[in-house]
């Protein structure tokens, strides 16, 4: 049943520009400018361009502004504008090898090529609330510099592989189409691009749930960070009207590189096998959650059992997108009440039959019809 | 000839396509100001249209599964073109990413200009050659700030 | 010197998002209303043999994703620069994988079964083939049926081959598969979807 209920136009207009006031705060302060927020709420600008799917600093510190900072809704924000532009095509892939890496560290081999870059980093600190940042004014002293290293800075897995102790990485076929989760609905099984650009949109706290569930023993993992890496990368985009790549920028990505348990057959000798995140900006969490995730969702093609959360990939890709997820939690605010009509008409129905010493019945389940 | 991994297409391995790429990713990477800067310091701004005017839009940036492997489609970047025509013919492209209109209009007139050979080492000398090393500066700080937190090991030898 | 690929002289829409927004509302008119004569009022100077209809529906609908079939015709003078230009489509030789097509020389038209008619899964990774035809008028002709038509409409067309109507009738009966085509006379537009019925 449907029925269309009329009213609340001006509750509604008076509800937003009261959220209009309650967003900008106390008058009395300065208000904060989207280039505050894209230079120093970097790592909110960078989750939500990484889970909006949208590289643009400004766009996304507009979004952190207008959602008052909550970050899903920032996403959703950007999400609905990417859909009002063009796209004018694809780029070619970036080529991480080549970034001019401003944070580089390996959990698996002490000495690398180009060493073990700390970058700026929380890692190190202590987690003590700063109270010099509560007094505003002044800027910190400037990072130290150090003579650059002229040497090359491969990837780590790049070593093992040369070695041959690691699946190999190679672009099989370079003319493949590539998948669109945003052009094409996900058939399943998928395949590995797929997974990836699901994973690189979705909810950085889904991700790093299940990556946790996956190093607890819920999906056969036992990961070492390979590498992670943080820099900056040249965009290049062939026009179809010029057919050749031009640049058209940088941006800033992370890459993180897992390396994982064995997989060997009666043919091929144990080698260790591969989990891969990227996302833009600085978002390592994501990255390495991501990683983890994409292993443990290669199970099927390893010949894994498929038995934990993490490794079902309708699972994990039909509730990883925080639009999608929020979307439907949050619409069980939306008037439910003919739906909830019917529910009391029917547990007044079954109390009073129980009442009169007849059987009872298991309720019907719901299903979203009506006013869903 | 090398294939561009996009399309498939060959890409002409040939120089003239090399520099302009070169002046293209300069144009788009550098400053908005510093174009408008050089652009108002020409003797004579030359008269141009549109081909294409200033549009904004996406490309979809790929990586590659491990970093080397099958591409996939990471998330979109928004980008600004257009295309413009001198008063003598000539087509300039600009393509920059970001929202900035009269930056890729700027990058698409210089692209132009530097098509033409008697104009180019002095558009070289002023814009390009500027932008890049503005570009190659920044990089190198970042990479300075960066080895300044290389970790050094050393081992402390315990025991015998 | 350096792009591989000629770029056309001509400019397309004056205003891009207007005139394209324009197209798309009669276009879509138009297939709502199957065998309907819509004017797209199409200001673009399309290079020959584009006539303005179907240069402005290739305009609107055709981008980077929908590999573009031309036949010889349109295949041979400056239609693809412009088309790779304003469009950015990528133009295919073989009409199988198109999903768009532009067919100039009607009499010259390949049989409709050459365009890709979807699958049961995906009906719509199917073909639309915009063809060019003589004129196109109402009141005589087909007499049509079928979603989007209240009781029947009559369509004439000039200048299609003789086995158009019968392939019409075969790609019906592939639904939910099958061809959409749009019809294009001078500005103006008729649409025959998968879904019409042809008698007479």
């Amino acid at each position: 049943m449907y029925v269309a209920v009329k009213g609340g136009e001006a509750a509604i207009a008076n509800s937003e520009m009261l959220l209009a006031e309650t967003r900008r705060g106390d008058p009395a302060l300065p208000e904060i400018g989207t280039a505050q927020i894209a230079s120093q709420l970097s790592l909110a600008v960078d989750r939500v361009m990484t889970e909006g799917s949208l590289y643009d600093r400004e766009l996304a510190a507009l979004a952190i502004k207008q959602a008052q900072g909550d970050l899903l809704e920032a996403v959703f924000l950007l999400r609905a504008f990417r859909t009002t532009l063009p796209r004018f095509g694809a780029s070619e892939p970036i080529d991480t090898a080549r970034m001019v890496v401003r944070r580089r560290i390996s959990a698996t081999f002490k000495d690398v090529p180009g060493g073990q870059i700390l970058g700026p980093s929380y890692d190190y600190t202590h987690r003590l609330l700063d109270f010099s940042l509560l007094a505003t004014g002044g800027a910190p002293a400037d990072a130290p510099r150090a003579p650059v290293d002229p040497g090359p800075m491969p990837h780590v897995l790049a070593l093992l592989d040369r070695e041959g102790l690691i699946e190999p990485e190679r672009d099989s076929d370079a003319g493949a189409p590539v998948p669109d989760v945003t052009r094409d609905p996900t058939t399943f099984p998928t395949d590995r691009a797929t997974r990836l650009q699901a994973l690189a949109r979705g909810d950085e706290g889904f991700l790093l749930a299940l990556g946790y569930s996956v190093q607890r023993g819920y999906g056969r993992n036992h990961p070492f960070a390979g590498e992670i890496r943080l820099g900056e990368v040249e965009i290049e985009f062939t026009p179809e009207e010029l057919g050749f790549p031009v640049t058209i920028g940088a941006a800033t990505v992370t890459e993180c590189e897992m390396v994982n348990q064995f997989k060997g057959s009666a043919k091929e000798p144990p080698q260790f096998t591969r989990g891969y995140g990227l996302a833009f900006g600085h978002s390592e969490r994501k990255t390495m959650s991501m990683a983890l995730v994409d292993r443990a969702l290669r199970a099927r093609e390893l010949g894994e059992d498929v038995e934990a959360p993490a490794q079902d990939e309708e699972f994990v890709l039909y509730h990883a997108d925080n639009v999608e997820a929020s979307g439907f939690v949050q619409h069980l605010k939306l008037p439910h009440y003919v739906d909830f009509q019917s529910e009391l008409v029917m547990i007044r129905g079954m109390r009073a039959a129980a009442a009169a010493g007849a059987p009872t019945a298991e309720p019907p389940l719901r299903v979203a019809v009506g006013e869903d | 000839m090398t294939m561009s991994s996009t399309t498939g297409r060959p890409i002409a391995d040939d120089p003239a396509v090399t520099l302009r790429r070169r002046w293209m990713a300069a144009l788009a990477r550098t400053e908005r100001t510093s174009l408008e800067d050089a652009w108002s310091g020409l003797a004579a701004a030359p008269g141009y249209a549109h081909l294409r005017a200033p549009e904004i839009g996406m490309v979809m940036v790929r990586g590659r599964t491990g970093g080397t492997g099958r591409r996939f489609n990471l998330g979109e970047m928004t980008v600004t073109r257009c295309v413009v025509r001198l008063a003598d013919g000539r087509l300039g492209f600009g393509y920059v990413a970001g929202r900035d209109r009269r930056h890729a209009e700027l990058a698409a007139l210089f692209d132009a200009l530097l098509q033409d050979e008697s104009s180019r080492p002095e558009l070289m000398e002023r814009v390009i050659l500027p932008a890049e090393a503005a570009i190659r500066r920044a990089e190198d700080v970042a990479r300075e700030k960066a080895a300044a937190t290389r970790v050094q090991f050393f081992t402390m030898v315990r025991g015998e | 010197m350096t792009s591989l690929l000629a770029v056309p002289a001509a400019p397309g829409f004056a205003d891009p998002v207007g005139d394209a927004q324009r197209a798309f509302r009669g276009l879509l008119d138009a297939i709502a209303h199957p065998g309907r004569i819509v004017s797209l009022d199409a200001r673009v100077a399309a290079p020959a043999p584009l006539v303005p209809a179907a240069a402005a529906a290739l305009l609107t609908l055709v981008d980077f994703e929908t590999p573009l079939w031309l036949d010889a015709a349109a295949a041979a003078g400056d239609a693809p620069a412009w088309l790779r230009f304003h469009c950015g489509a990528p133009i295919v030789a073989d009409p199988s994988p198109a999903r768009f097509a532009l067919v100039s020389d009607a009499a010259a038209m390949p049989r409709l079964d050459a365009f890709a008619p979807g699958e049961d899964a995906f009906p719509d990774r199917s073909a639309t083939i915009i063809v060019q035809v003589g004129d196109l008028h109402a009141g005589d002709g087909w007499r049509l049926a079928g979603p989007g038509i209240e009781t029947t409409c009559r369509l004439a067309v000039d200048g299609l081959p003789d086995w158009f109507a019968d392939a019409l009738r075969a790609n019906r009966a592939l639904y939910p598969c099958g061809v959409d085509l749009f019809l294009a006379a001078g500005d103006r537009i008729a649409a025959l979807p998968r879904t019409t019925l042809v008698e007479g």
